[in-house]
């Protein structure tokens, strides 16, 4: 993302919209400026702001004269008065920042907006998740601190070490070079972004000691990492398996996503190969 | 959606949070499924939604790009839900947010009934899922938990920030900009019901709860630290 100094009146409004604080007035040039290190493309600037359109050498003249007499004026906080935004033509490797931090953008690999995994919100469908099963979702960056690509490597080395299987319908996933070892490609370890999820299965018996590691590592990660632990309900919609470890652990359960168990498969079956197809 | 499972807050905080969703499974119900997830959101309305969403479009509190000076007295701060399932053209998550659990619930009966085939979840606090599954006589198929965060908490805002900031899982919705509004609601210079307006038009997805900012900015404006 850029702003167009030709129309920044530096009215300072996009700096707290800033998720990463990437915006700022530069003293010299007296114009909001990105920095480009910093910001992950995510548009909230460009998305969240209402734009107006006003004459940026009338608004700089005003705030001029009312700066001089000290006057504050009250300016709407959620609007750019001169639509200063100019989104730029992202390539790689820059665009993987937009990919995972503007959360209207589908991910090329899987389809889906946002983090851009199904997780257990379709597994009444999918059955991702399966009975003796338990999901994890270890997404860094998440609130509002972002990731480097080289951290979440760190996670995702020591939980191949650990022999855990990544989840393959997931944009992380398919950013690594090699699935066994958790290693993603060389070029956007320099990236940084909003938040990115790593997704893994394991058998129940396992969630202690994949919690247990995620701990460890995240000691040695700059950024925060939310957890989330996905399981298959009894058939009678309780879950009496998972809750407990959780509780044993320290943790205390305030929150869950649940899947209320009304999806169901309705897309017809491929129609049967011909028998001449099958000849071929 | 994991936008919706990391709120921070505890239990009794989500008391008027209650996020329902529909989401398809790509090759597995998907087709055809652009009429079902509008009808979702049509069928929320009578049930009064405090926003409405589709993931790639937007939430019912829209920013606007074509503002003048006069449009600073006469802003539109009330919600455009017909918006939200016009604009909805495409396979997507869509979502209702409720302030209350008996709508919720009322909704899930109607969505039951309505047998979409999407999958339908609901993001709120444990208990509050599990009575609004109990009263709709959907049996729970899975849980996802969350455990909160961990790592470099030191980067974390403070408990009011965190609690509106965090309602829009993307990060869309600024920890400095969540701030500012805490700030400017305790100097009076906006009401919280204004202050939650401008913080759900950041909010991409629509799942953003304007309701239990404005009960947190006021809370917030009072608190005594």
């Amino acid at each position: 993302m850029r702003i167009d100094p030709n129309k920044c009146v530096a009215c300072g409004n996009c700096t707290y919209v800033c998720p990463m604080g990437a915006i700022y007035i530069d003293p010299v040039i007296e114009r909001a400026t990105v920095n480009r290190d910093e910001c992950v493309e995510c548009y909230s600037c460009y998305n969240g702001l209402s734009q107006e359109h006003l004459n940026p050498t009338m608004v700089r003249t005003v705030r001029k004269i009312f700066k001089m007499m000290r006057v504050r004026f009250d300016p709407e906080p959620d609007v750019c008065p001169t639509a200063a935004f100019a989104p730029e033509e992202l390539t790689w490797p820059r665009v993987v920042r937009r990919a995972f931090s503007d959360p209207r953008v589908p991910h090329e690999s899987t389809g889906i907006e946002g983090r851009g995994t199904e997780e257990v919100k379709t597994n009444d469908v999918s059955g991702r998740v399966k009975v003796g099963e338990v999901g994890f979702t270890i997404e860094f960056g998440r609130p509002g601190v972002g990731v480097w690509f080289r951290d979440i490597q760190e996670m995702s080395w020591e939980l191949a070490r650990a022999g855990v299987a990544f989840e393959k319908r997931n944009p992380v996933t398919t950013l690594m070079t090699d699935i066994g070892t958790g290693t993603i490609r060389e070029d956007i370890m320099n990236e940084k972004v909003l938040s990115a999820i790593l997704e893994i299965k394991v058998p129940v018996e396992r969630t202690e000691e994949i919690i247990r590691l995620v701990r460890d590592v995240e000691k040695r990660l700059d950024t925060v990492v939310a957890l989330g632990v996905a399981t298959r309900c009894d058939p009678d919609g309780e879950e009496r398996v998972v809750a407990p470890i959780l509780e044993r652990l320290g943790y205390k359960l305030e929150r869950a996503k649940t899947n209320t168990g009304l999806g169901r498969i309705t897309n017809l079956a491929n129609p049967a190969p011909s028998a001449e197809v099958v000849a071929r | 959606m994991t936008n919706t499972l990391h709120r921070y807050g505890d239990a009794d905080s989500f008391r008027d949070d209650y996020v329902v969703f529909a989401i398809c499974c790509r090759g597995m119900n998907d087709k055809d499924s652009v009429p079902k997830l509008r009808r979702f959101l049509e069928m929320a309305l009578p049930f009064k939604p405090v926003n409405l969403g589709d993931s790639r479009h937007g939430g019912a509190f829209r920013a606007s790009t074509s503002m003048h000076p006069t449009s600073h007295w006469n802003r539109d701060m009330r919600p455009d839900f017909q918006t939200v399932i016009d604009g909805l053209n495409t396979m997507t998550t869509a979502a209702a947010v409720f302030d209350n659990r008996v709508a919720a619930e009322d909704f899930l009966k109607s969505v039951k009934a309505a047998d979409l085939g999407l999958s339908v979840n609901i993001s709120t606090s444990i208990e509050g899922a599990e009575q609004c599954c109990h009263e709709a006589d959907a049996c729970r198929h899975s849980v996802g938990y969350s455990l909160g965060f961990e790592g470099r908490t030191e980067h974390l805002p403070n408990e009011d920030v965190l609690k509106l900031s965090t309602m829009c899982g993307h990060g869309m919705v600024s920890a400095s900009f969540a701030k500012k509004m805490v700030d400017w609601v305790k100097e009076g210079r906006r009401t919280p019901d204004e202050a939650a307006t401008y913080l759900t038009r950041f909010c991409s997805c629509g799942v953003f709860n304007p309701s239990r900012a404005k009960r947190i900015l006021e809370e917030a404006r009072t608190r005594q630290k």
